[in-house]
């Protein structure tokens, strides 16, 4: 290899470093960015996780399959993920192939930034070697691949059915320059380096296409031309990429690192939250997922279009989007990147300004006192409550006062509270069946809220409103360690949640109903007859995709009748429709969602439709042809 | 005036001329909903807050038609948005939101 200009240089290659100086600064002024909008505690957080050796392994393991290989992709959809993985990791091996070839035969001009780039132009072939022909071969390989995916992604345009989408996004106009560029920067390429392969060296694909050329244009005035258009559309590519939706190409590789890190969101637009909006590639795959999309209603309400909207800062559209959400955690489980929808939403929610809040400081929680009560007492049993609001409120100061020895009790208490949830106070079947299997199991427990109870907090969490939560938090917690118990058994998964991620009851075991009758039957304290009546699951969002129990309630059923699988289940389980996460979607606009899961559910024709949580079962029952029972009912009524 | 023997007491007389109504309208103009509301008071019996904090949606309804602004206030500082009365209400008024909306509007100053 020979250089052919001894200046090393050719006004094409400017577009080209315009666009790649302004991309690059760009990249970097968004990282110090989203690095200072981090609070200093996230910060020290982010920073160790840099150093530490198993998150390095993790982040770089997850950046090269995330970010190159589209596994997510590929596990989804094979076409799609073969299209998404040919660009990007073809892509990346010609970036790093075009370095290593020139750090070989030219290691002088490594410090130029186009020269890897344009090789070909810059270098003449003065003899053929083995090592010349495996890199040319390489380079052509990989542009190939490249290609081949190109194709497929302007077929996606047209037919995005074949790659497994339904719908997909409309691009917006900077979207769409960008897309064109990329789609046009390798058949460029391609014919860049084919004009050249005569000069250059070529392999399989362009000195065929060189000769084919030669033969009848005849002269070489179509090479220049072609590297200039090949610089111009890379440079346009990368001048718009802040603007477009391949900002999700950079942000991602800083978004990995982030959560890796256990970042989570804490302002609604700044940080984390940005690195998450920024990181959307608008795909569109969260529109297919979304429950809310039946008969093509609400498609606007999708994830991609709430990062979409708060890119563009149309605080409207960011409200209306993220009150309809029924923060089901779909998209999330679906989105190739792993963008928190519902957490985006909720921040959202909690940056609202409202004129008045709700102030729970009086507020005690009587009803709940005979648990309080009997603890005091040393005592658990199903003690008269005692419903005077003084007495409860010097349980309750009580209980906060001697948290610390509550919880050393609990570790020999040794006895399970049972917190019904106000949920259930609405299906009382449930909690009546789950008594009747604790009796039956001979557990020892305390119905906490058997003449009515605090919330849990979470709906007040999912409408933003963390301070309130707090308080109500605060206030059951106070009870629960007061109690004495070792496990709190909850038979709604929207408190098992906020009880397992945000109540810290240290010594005591949160489980949810589903989980801890599987554990009964396994350890043979239930003694549970087969049927053979064929049952279908229900997984309620906040329970599956929210806490990841998918197993137990499938293998607790299986002793009862034959499971069969809804045509969606586990983590790609519909919504009911009831969920408490929508703030704004009226009774009308969930009927048909509710519709559309339950013929999802009744795909393999069950018998009964079981679920584990009191709002699935009241949203269903409401249409269902079948009988829609709690897990804990099927359980007791087995004979 | 004639004397009937009886007469109503004046501090339950309801005055919808001398009623201020503006938290009403204010709160109809974002919850339109709030009209077709029947007073069944489902949402009251089925109210998790309501024991505990004297919460009720039929009341709040009720004071917001007869322009009871502090009563209000009371009451909705007390609800749990648990969400139930939503669950519950035969006319499929989002109650949920309405609270949500009266927190927007609610005037604290001119409640007092």
């Amino acid at each position: 290899m020979i250089e052919r200009f001894a200046s090393g240089f050719h006004p094409f290659v400017l577009p080209f470093m315009f666009g790649m100086v302004f991309v690059l600064g760009y990249c970097l002024y968004g990282l110090v960015h989203i690095y200072l909008q981090l609070e200093r505690r996230e910060r020290r957080q982010f920073l160790l996780s840099l150093i530490t050796p198993a998150t390095i392994w993790k982040n770089v393991r997850d950046i090269f399959l995330n970010c190159l290989i589209h596994v997510k992709l590929w596990k989804r959809n094979k076409v799609l993920g073969y299209m998404h993985s040919s660009i990007a990791f073809g892509w990346f091996m010609l970036i790093v192939l075009g370095h290593i070839e020139c750090w070989v035969y030219m290691p002088h001009r490594m410090k130029l930034f186009y020269y890897p780039i344009f090789f070909n132009y810059f270098v003449s072939e003065n003899e053929a070697t083995v090592g010349g022909a495996i890199f040319f071969f390489l380079m052509d390989f990989f542009l190939l691949v490249v290609l081949s995916g190109i194709a497929l992604a302007i077929i996606k345009r047209v037919r995005s059915q074949i790659f497994g989408m339904r719908r997909t996004t409309r691009p917006s106009f900077p979207d769409r320059i960008g897309l064109y560029s990329l789609w046009l920067i390798f058949p460029l390429r391609l014919l860049a380096e084919a004009f050249t392969a005569d000069i250059s060296g070529g392999s399989f694909l362009t000195v065929p296409m060189n000769h084919l050329f030669g033969r009848f244009l005849g002269d070489s005035m179509h090479l220049l031309p072609t590297w200039w258009a090949y610089s111009i559309c890379l440079g346009i590519f990368m001048t718009v990429l802040p603007f477009t939706r391949y900002m999700h190409i950079p942000t991602e590789m800083l978004l990995i690192p982030m959560r890796n890190a256990g970042l989570k969101i804490i302002h609604a637009r700044r940080g984390f939250a940005k690195a998450q909006v920024w990181s959307c590639p608008n795909c569109g795959v969260c529109i297919d997922a979304c429950p809310m999309n039946v008969k093509k209603a609400n498609i606007k309400d999708a994830t991609v279009y709430l990062n979409r909207q708060i890119r563009r800062g149309n605080e409207k559209r960011i409200e209306e989007i993220s009150d309809k959400c029924l923060l089901c955690g779909k998209c999330t489980e679906l989105c190739q990147v792993g963008v928190d929808g519902p957490a985006l939403r909720m921040a959202q929610r909690a940056m609202r300004d409202y004129a008045y809040v709700p102030d729970y400081k009086n507020v005690t929680a009587v009803g709940s006192i005979s648990a309080a009560a009997g603890a005091a007492a040393g005592a658990i049993s199903g003690a008269a409550a005692l419903r005077s609001a003084t007495t409860g409120a010097a349980v309750l100061e009580a209980a906060s006062d001697s948290s610390t020895a509550a919880s050393t009790k609990a570790s020999t208490g040794g006895s399970v509270l049972y917190f019904a949830g106000c949920m259930t106070a609405l299906t009382p079947a449930i909690s009546r069946a789950t008594e009747s299997l604790l009796k039956k199991a001979g557990v020892n427990y305390e119905f906490m809220d058997r003449e009515g109870g605090l919330c849990c907090g979470r709906p007040l969490l999912t409408a933003g409103r963390y301070d309130q939560a707090r308080e109500i938090i605060k206030k059951n917690r106070a009870l629960i360690l007061a109690s004495g118990a070792d496990t709190l058994l909850l038979s709604c998964p929207i408190c098992y949640r906020i009880f397992a991620e945000h109540y810290k009851l240290t010594g005591i075991r949160v489980v949810h109903h589903s989980v801890y009758f599987q554990e009964l039957i396994a350890a043979g304290k239930l003694k549970i007859s087969h049927s053979g009546e064929r049952l279908v699951f229900h997984d309620p969002c906040e329970l599956g995709r929210g806490c990841g129990i998918y197993e137990q309630p499938r293998e607790a059923l299986s002793s009862v009748g034959t499971v069969v699988e809804a045509a969606e289940s586990r983590g790609k389980s519909i919504c009911c429709g009831g969920s408490l996460g929508s703030l704004t979607l009226s009774f009308a606009q969930r009927e048909p969602i509710t519709k559309a899961s339950l013929e999802n559910l009744c795909a393999g024709s069950p018998d009964r439709i079981v679920t584990a949580c009191p709002l699935c079962r009241s949203t269903f029952a409401r249409y269902a042809d079948r009988p829609v029972e709690d897990i804990a009912e099927v359980l007791d009524s087995a004979r | 005036m004639m004397d009937f023997g009886f007469s109503l007491s004046p501090s339950s007389t309801i005055n919808l001329d001398k009623a201020d109504l503006s938290l009403l309208r204010k709160v109809r103009a974002l919850e339109p909903d709030v009209d077709i509301c029947m007073a069944c008071g489902s949402c009251t019996a089925s109210c998790t807050a309501g024991p505990f904090t004297g919460m009720s949606v039929r009341k709040v309804i009720n004071d917001l038609q007869r322009g009871r602004a502090t009563e209000i206030g009371k009451m909705v500082s007390g609800c749990m948005l648990c969400g139930k009365c939503t669950m519950v209400c035969p006319r499929g008024i989002n109650t949920r939101h309405l609270i949500l909306s009266l927190w927007r509007v609610y005037d604290k100053e001119a409640a007092r």
